[in-house]
């Protein structure tokens, strides 16, 4: 990598293997683990999918339907985040400021989205919102159907992507000084003013980043949204599903193409949330 | 309501302003949002997570325990512990040198290494599951060697066990950085001063150390492998009483219009992670008053 300009007494390869067996036995285990089970798989499918010329990459990768994945997977996927951006926020502001029956249970049961393995949420989350499930029933009059739906997509999102905004708003919010806010109503400032000018903006960072990381949860989920979709193209099939339709077809290129695709802005989202974070941390100092 | 008061007492001045009607305003607020706030919850979570158990037990407990006898049922739980029982310890061991090389080293690419443990949390599981697919598969990287030597792979037990690997690669190293950054290594080097050797620093003075942080993140491990379903369900083929865990079982039952013996296997995952976020609720506990010690 480094264009060395050590001459040709010791070649680089050399060095390098001198480098390695030189290394202590956790170094070995951590970099041969990481090269089998992570960097082998990522450069097979990074790989695979570069011997599609350009040109066939973009015509695969922009069919009607697979564009249609996209759009119920991103965008979706994006209402869901934001939702929970709102209501998560109200969450982990009750969780912190506030005592009420049973709040030690609400805060625990709050990770239960980590927990749960995604096909039992899909499951009982289609079966509650069916046309004849508890919450279902109650929406069907009003003409609103949910399971098998694009609604149903979003609702399973809803679920998975739930904790990671409360979980990293909620530190942020206990180091917070109540004595600003106090200041700032004795100074006339209305509660509402006070949410906008005082309270916001040093929670903006933790806020963004638990958005970012519910989006990036909403755009890989798989496990409960098959189950409570129809999976039918152009109405509510998102591109995790897609790979294994094209899989289930032989159809390699296609399944590479949309899986580089995903995870392409998996990674982009990975990069924003570490950008959030630093600048999160400028924001501290 | 507690925390205010301990505030107030502490400055005095500020306990004349607040007049009675802004007082019942900001207790009509509170009421509202934490109204607001279960009932979020409630529909997204709580309504959803009673079903089904209700569901398991809807026609009593016989039927309950009759699908738990099913033999596709039994071969499903003793392939899913299993995979966790060569997964666990693997990504344990793999853990601990991960944090170790991380949280004891300044080398380059060190933000590079975090940022590549990263890669599982963000990829989509049926991503994970293609990338074994591609290297494994018949017409993949290894396909035509390990057909030559006639080992299977893909469809089979290893191939599930590799998917879940990729997906818990980072859990344990993620708790076990901060526990042993915090830490630090004077103790450790104060131990091989005094002689100790390497195994001896890791056992009696670095384990004890970081124990609650590596059990957390045993216990994530091990919930999340037991639990995966996307990355399992593309390299798995999904037979039934072959090569199907508990979570593809719950899928493939539920497909078939076997709800009752879905919600079944539904109530033993449930279960699963109910005891995890028990013990997850008593670790925090214990890091925290590590912490505040």
């Amino acid at each position: 990598m480094s264009v060395s300009v050590h001459p040709a007494s010791t070649p680089a390869w050399k060095n390098y293997l001198y480098q390695v067996g030189k290394l202590s036995w956790p170094w070995r285990i951590t970099l041969g683990y990481l090269t089998v089970m992570l960097i082998l798989p990522v450069s097979a499918l990074i790989l695979k999918a570069s011997t599609e010329s350009p040109i066939n990459f973009w015509r695969i990768a922009t069919t009607p339907v697979a564009l249609a994945t996209y759009d119920v997977t991103f965008v979706t996927s994006l209402i869901a985040a934001a939702i929970n951006g709102v209501f998560g926020f109200l969450i982990a502001w009750v969780l912190v400021r506030y005592d009420f029956p049973l709040k030690r249970f609400v805060e625990a049961a709050i990770d239960l989205p980590f927990a749960l393995p995604t096909s039992v949420a899909g499951l009982t989350l289609a079966t509650v919102y069916s046309e004849n499930g508890w919450i279902g029933s109650l929406l069907a009059p009003l003409g609103i159907k949910v399971a098998f739906t694009r609604l149903g997509v979003g609702v399973a999102m809803l679920f998975i992507s739930l904790p990671f905004v409360v979980r990293t708003l909620q530190p942020v919010m206990q180091q917070m000084e109540k004595e600003i806010e106090e200041a700032s109503w004795s100074l006339g400032a209305s509660q509402w003013q006070t949410f906008w000018r005082v309270v916001l903006p040093p929670l903006m960072p933790a806020l963004l980043t638990g958005v970012a990381l519910g989006f990036a949860r909403a755009v890989g989920e798989y496990g409960s949204v098959v189950i409570v979709a129809s999976n039918v193209p152009f109405k509510d099939l998102i591109a995790s599903v897609l790979i294994i339709q094209r899989l289930e077809q032989y159809d390699y290129s296609g399944a590479t193409v949309i899986g580089v695709v995903l995870l392409g802005i998996s990674l982009l989202i990975l990069l924003a949330i570490n950008l959030i974070q630093a600048w999160g941390r400028r924001y501290e100092l | 309501m507690n925390s205010n008061l301990a505030g107030h007492s502490l400055q005095p001045n500020f306990q004349d302003s607040p007049s009675s009607s802004s007082k019942e305003k900001r207790t009509w607020v509170k009421v509202v949002l934490i109204v607001v706030a279960i009932a979020y919850l409630s529909l997204i979570l709580f309504i959803p997570a009673v079903n089904v158990f209700v569901q398991a037990f809807k026609q009593g407990v016989g039927p309950f325990l009759n699908n738990l006898t099913e033999p596709h049922f039994v071969h499903a739980v003793n392939l899913t512990l299993l995979i966790a029982l060569i997964v666990v310890p693997v990504n344990t061991i793999f853990g601990l040198c991960a944090a170790w090389v991380i949280a004891r080293n300044q080398f380059r690419g060190r933000t590079f290494l975090i940022s590549l443990l990263d890669i599982p949390f963000a990829v989509s599981p049926v991503v994970a599951g293609l990338m074994i697919v591609l290297l494994y598969g018949r017409n993949g990287w290894f396909g035509p060697l390990l057909q030559a030597v006639n080992i299977k792979i893909l469809f089979a037990t290893p191939a599930m066990v590799l998917a879940s690997s990729f997906i818990t690669l980072p859990f344990v190293a993620r708790e076990v950085i901060p526990v042993l950054e915090e830490a630090g290594s004077e103790q450790e080097e104060a131990a091989k001063t005094l002689g100790a050797n390497d195994w001896q620093v890791f056992w009696r003075v670095t384990l004890p150390n970081i124990s609650w942080g590596l059990l957390y993140g045993v216990i994530l491990t091990n919930a999340r492998v037991m639990g995966e379903f996307g990355a399992v369900s593309v390299v798995s083929g999904n037979i039934a009483g072959k090569t199907q865990t508990l979570p593809l079982f719950v899928e493939e039952a539920y497909k078939q219009y076997q709800t009752q013996a879905a919600f079944s296997a539904a109530v033993l995952l449930a279960g699963l992670a109910f005891v995890t976020l028990v013990l997850k609720e008593i670790l925090e506990r214990k890091t925290k008053i590590k912490e505040v010690e």
